[in-house]
């Protein structure tokens, strides 16, 4: 009863994460809706008689898998969120044909099919224990097959090693390199923080220049994506103007700013 | 009606036993001046001769020592090696005929050797020219000298090669490749002939060889298909009508050549290839030997015709050859009879051929190679040497009383008279029109004003070459008598090609022979008015329709040209639409339908990794039906 | 019980799979993968249960491990990719083609 209980909860829990996962524009929701299902799985193993699968499950996959799935969505633009409009002809609707066809095919074979009552490992693992008997197996009869994952795992932290390395082509800049080229670029002086001389210390405003002029680059243009989003724009005309401007600002544009910024 | 052919004997030993050397020497001499080039230069042409001049020797000592034997024993097989296991030993068969033949081959040609040293001295490749020449007497030899047909083959081929290396051995100048090839591709039809009648031998009798060959009495379709065929191959290489019209073109090679192989040997072979099948395939009274002929007389009538409307020396030589060598096939076709005049005719016009043509040589050589005839006239005080002996051919070839010709090429008509009346009398007519072509060229030759270009210096050509001619003209002169005159030749070729039931004997007053004395005095009368006596133009008048026919070889080029080449030039241009149309059609179109539906059916790849995902996911559904339908799963 | 676990497998299968075709991000389309391989998971475990043998666990064991690996350099390439083309889209990387 309790599995049954457990199973219903879980089953609805990760098909809905999953479909939030297909279909949230932002890859780092879908990362989190993927981080649910494979929780729910981790539970469904353990009720299964599967506790070493699911201890597996959270470290490998929860914990390291997702989060190298986080990091490179860090590398790549947190803010990258995909638009819907599908342009290649007939794509979305003969995948989802598909997709309904091939699951509706797997519940006619499974759903005709007669199952035993379940075997249940309670003979398997008879001899020693869960544990024992797994350690059995995967080091008597899989032993080369444990060998060769290990082999695998290594040129795979090799190869990504030398595919996400990058050869430095120049000299890294010195202090000097450094130092000059901020003073000869367009802001010898930091970066305007934001509220300095505003009327509003809030982050989301942006600063105003000794001569009264409203600086744009003071905001950062995730946040003025926000408030342009959200309608919280401030009453000045002046100020509104500019977080506008600054939420247009397109990615490459801001990236070879903030690039800029770096070297300044 | 029997023929009498002796059984063939083999033999060891002796100098018969050597008779190999005759081949071997001249095939040392070309392969020595051909392999070591330009190393033999100074003294190649001292090495021909000497080859031809050493088998000329063994000739001779074969001769004497055959004559030893009795008459019925002179046939004598050498065995050499086994050439093709089962089917053909390779020997050389000595007797009467092939003796003969040797004897001719290698005296005229040592005699053309020697003469050719001073004929061809300013020629830089003298030496190539003797190495070829010396090819020719060793190709030649193994032709007549075979026992079997298979060696009789090699050495045709062996001479055709030769041949067609001489005709174009200036082959600088187009005409004489152009004419090479010619004299190439005819004497190829000839070949064919030869060859499929040599497969029919093969398939019919078992045997090749002449010893193994039983002469027959009565033909049968078999040997009369046989007997047609070997008369093709004759044809080809005696220049006999329908395959006569490479033989004038022939005469671009060197004068030595055209006396060598074009006039005195090599033409002949069909003559021999004839009455050395005579017994077999040719049997008196039959539709081959009817063929033969028929085949001589036409084409002694078109040679002569031919003879008469040529200017330039060389080719009316050329024509009088092609008549000469029909008279001989005149005499091939009547049998054991007209054999021993054939070959007599063969040999004494061997001689006197030779002779004109060497003598042509040497007018040439004193007139700046020109050989337009009109070119000439009055170089008998200037060439007196040259002239005498060829006045001796000349007499000789028109059948002048007691000269060479005169035995032998009546003894010809005398028995065409005899057997086939009408061929006969062909050949008396052509008598009389020999009588006027060779006036006309004596007489616009050494008679008459004389009407070379002012840079032509007449002058008699040296000794070495002036020898020959004086050998040959003594031929000319004399072998006639002495080979027919109480049958001299007739018994000695008997045990060879068989004897006729009665022995011809030689009447001076006879029928024939006189009409052909008075055409022959007819023709040289008239040749005096139109060419002694009265002005040769030294332009070429435009002549009558006759003229024309004769000087165009009675149209037999544009006849070939009509009848072979443009239907060949159709029939290709016919299978060139079929290929373009019809092959390049379905290849091209298969090409063009695969690359067209290929050019669409790539579009397919887009590049984008989902559409080849989701054709992925179709598959995997699909296969999953496919399983739940046929595994019931 | 084991008819429900393989169909809820199944429906996340293919919910990976249409993920996989639907969606543009390199990085969505991996982990949609990642789905598709933890519903095989299920699976294997389901039917370990069913039949009374480790050995399907074994089995998803070592396709967690292949999938480890497989994440590892699948995200090396696309950060590679990202770092040339400035874009994360499958559809842009569409050079080989006819």
């Amino acid at each position: 009863m309790g599995e049954t209980i457990t199973f219903w909860v879980l089953a609805v829990v990760s098909v809905g994460a999953a479909l939030g996962m297909v279909f949230n524009r932002k890859a780092v929701y879908s990362a989190l809706m993927l981080g649910t299902v494979m929780l729910s799985l981790a539970v469904l193993y353990a009720v299964q008689d599967a506790p070493f699968l699911a201890v597996v499950q959270i470290i490998v996959y929860t914990g390291a898998i997702m989060m190298l799935f986080l990091f490179v969505l860090m590398l790549v633009g947190v803010d990258s969120s995909d638009s819907f409009v599908e342009t290649l002809k007939g794509q979305r609707f003969w995948a989802v044909i598909a997709a309904l066809g091939f699951v509706s095919l797997i519940a006619l074979a499974i759903g005709n099919a007669v199952f035993a009552d379940e075997a249940g490992l309670a003979q398997a693992t008879a001899q020693g224990g869960y544990i024992r008997s797994i350690a059995l197996l995967l080091f008597t009869k899989y032993v080369f097959a444990f060998e060769i994952t290990s082999a695998l795992l290594i040129t795979a932290a090799l190869g990504a090693m030398v595919l996400a390395h990058r050869e430095r082509l120049t000299d890294r800049p010195t202090q000097k390199d450094l130092s000059r080229a901020r003073f000869l670029g367009d802001h010898p002086s930091p970066l305007p923080g934001p509220g300095t001389y505003a009327r509003n210390n809030a982050i989301d405003m942006p600063a105003l220049l000794p001569d009264g002029s409203v600086a744009e680059s003071s905001v950062n243009r995730y946040i003025a994506r926000y408030d342009v989003e959200h309608g919280r724009m401030p009453e000045d005309p002046k100020l509104a103007a500019a977080i506008r401007h600054r939420a247009d600002d397109d990615g490459a544009d801001s990236d070879a700013e903030e690039s800029n910024g770096v070297t300044k | 009606m029997e023929s009498h052919i002796a059984e063939i004997a083999q033999h060891t030993g002796g100098v018969i036993g050597l008779s190999w050397l005759m081949i071997a020497f001249p095939l040392v001499g070309a392969f020595v001046l051909l392999v070591f080039g330009r190393f033999t230069n100074r003294w190649g042409h001292l090495l021909g001769v000497a080859m031809s001049l050493a088998s000329f020797a063994v000739a001779v000592l074969a001769f004497f020592e055959l004559v030893g034997f009795g008459e019925e024993q002179r046939r004598r097989a050498v065995h050499l090696y086994e050439f093709i296991p089962g089917m053909v030993d390779m020997g050389l068969l000595i007797d009467p005929l092939s003796i003969s033949f040797a004897l001719l081959i290698t005296g005229v040609g040592s005699l053309i050797h020697i003469y050719s040293i001073g004929y061809m001295s300013h020629d830089e490749h003298r030496r190539r020219f003797f190495a070829y020449l010396n090819l020719f007497v060793a190709a030649m030899l193994l032709l007549v000298l075979a026992d079997n047909y298979v060696g009789l083959f090699i050495g045709w081929e062996g001479v055709g090669l030769a041949s067609y290396l001489l005709i174009g051995f200036w082959q600088f100048k187009p005409s004489a490749a152009v004419a090479a090839k010619k004299a190439f591709v005819v004497n190829r039809v000839g070949d064919f002939g030869l060859l499929v009648g040599m497969f029919l031998i093969w398939t019919t009798f078992g045997t090749l060889a002449f010893g193994e060959l039983q002469p027959i009495t009565s033909e049968n379709p078999t040997t009369l298909a046989i007997g047609l065929l070997l008369l093709l191959g004759a044809c080809g290489k005696s220049a006999q009508l329908p395959l006569q019209s490479w033989l004038l073109d022939a005469m671009e090679g060197p004068t030595p050549v055209s006396a060598l192989i074009h006039a005195a040997t090599m033409v002949t072979a069909g003559v021999y290839l004839v009455v050395r099948s005579g017994a077999f395939f040719f049997p008196e009274g039959s539709g081959a030997a009817l063929a033969v002929a028929i085949v001589g007389a036409a084409t002694l009538l078109a040679g002569a015709i031919i003879g008469c409307a040529k200017d330039d020396i060389k080719k009316g030589l050329a024509g009088s050859t092609m008549s000469q060598i029909g008279y001989m096939m005149l005499g091939a076709g009547l049998g054991p009879a007209g054999y021993a005049f054939a070959i007599g005719h063969l040999i004494t016009h061997g001689f006197f051929k030779a002779d004109l043509f060497l003598g042509a040589g040497s007018v040439m050589h004193g007139m700046n190679d020109e050989v337009d005839m009109r070119k000439y006239g009055g170089l008998r005080k200037l060439m007196p040497i040259t002239f005498a002996t060829f006045f001796i051919g000349y007499l000789a070839i028109i059948g002048f009383p007691l000269l060479s010709g005169y035995f032998t090429k009546d003894g010809i008509i005398e028995t065409a008279v005899h057997h086939q009346p009408i061929l006969g009398w062909l050949a008396v007519l052509g008598a009389g029109i020999t009588g006027f072509y060779m006036s006309r060229m004596v007489f616009m030759t050494f008679f008459g004003q004389k009407r070379w270009a002012d840079d032509a210096h007449p002058h008699e050509s040296p000794s070495v070459m002036t020898i020959p001619l004086m050998i040959l003209s003594l031929g000319a002169l004399g072998l006639g008598a002495y080979l027919v005159l109480s049958n001299r030749l007739l018994l000695f070729l008997a045990p060879a090609v068989g004897r006729p039931e009665e022995l011809p004997a030689f009447h001076f007053t006879s029928t024939p022979g006189l009409a052909t004395l008075a055409l022959v005095a007819v023709g040289a009368a008239f040749a005096w008015m139109r060419y002694g006596r009265a002005e040769v133009p030294s332009v070429q008048p435009r002549g009558s329709f006759l003229t024309t026919f004769a000087r165009r070889d009675l149209y037999g080029d544009a006849l070939n040209e009509s009848l072979f080449m443009r239907p060949g030039q159709w029939l290709t241009r016919l299978a060139v639409y079929f290929d373009n149309r019809g092959i390049d059609g379905i290849v091209n179109g298969l090409a063009a339908g695969i690359g067209g539906s290929s050019g669409r059916l790539r579009r397919i790849q887009t590049g984008f990794a989902r559409t080849y995902a989701l054709s992925i996911l179709i598959g995997a559904a699909l296969l999953t039906g496919a399983l739940l339908l046929v595994g019931n799963i | 019980m084991t008819t429900h676990y393989l169909i809820l497998s199944g429906l996340l299968f293919a919910i990976g799979a249409m993920g996989v075709l639907i969606r543009r991000n390199a990085i969505v389309v991996f982990m949609c993968v990642e789905l598709m391989l933890n519903a095989c998971n299920l699976a294997f475990v389901t039917f370990s249960r069913q039949v009374g043998n480790l050995e399907g666990q074994i089995i998803a064991f070592f396709v967690m491990v292949v999938a480890a690996a497989e994440v590892v350099v699948g995200l090396a390439i696309i950060v590679t990719i990202f770092r040339t083309r400035r874009s994360a889209s499958v559809d842009d990387a569409n050079l080989l083609k006819y």
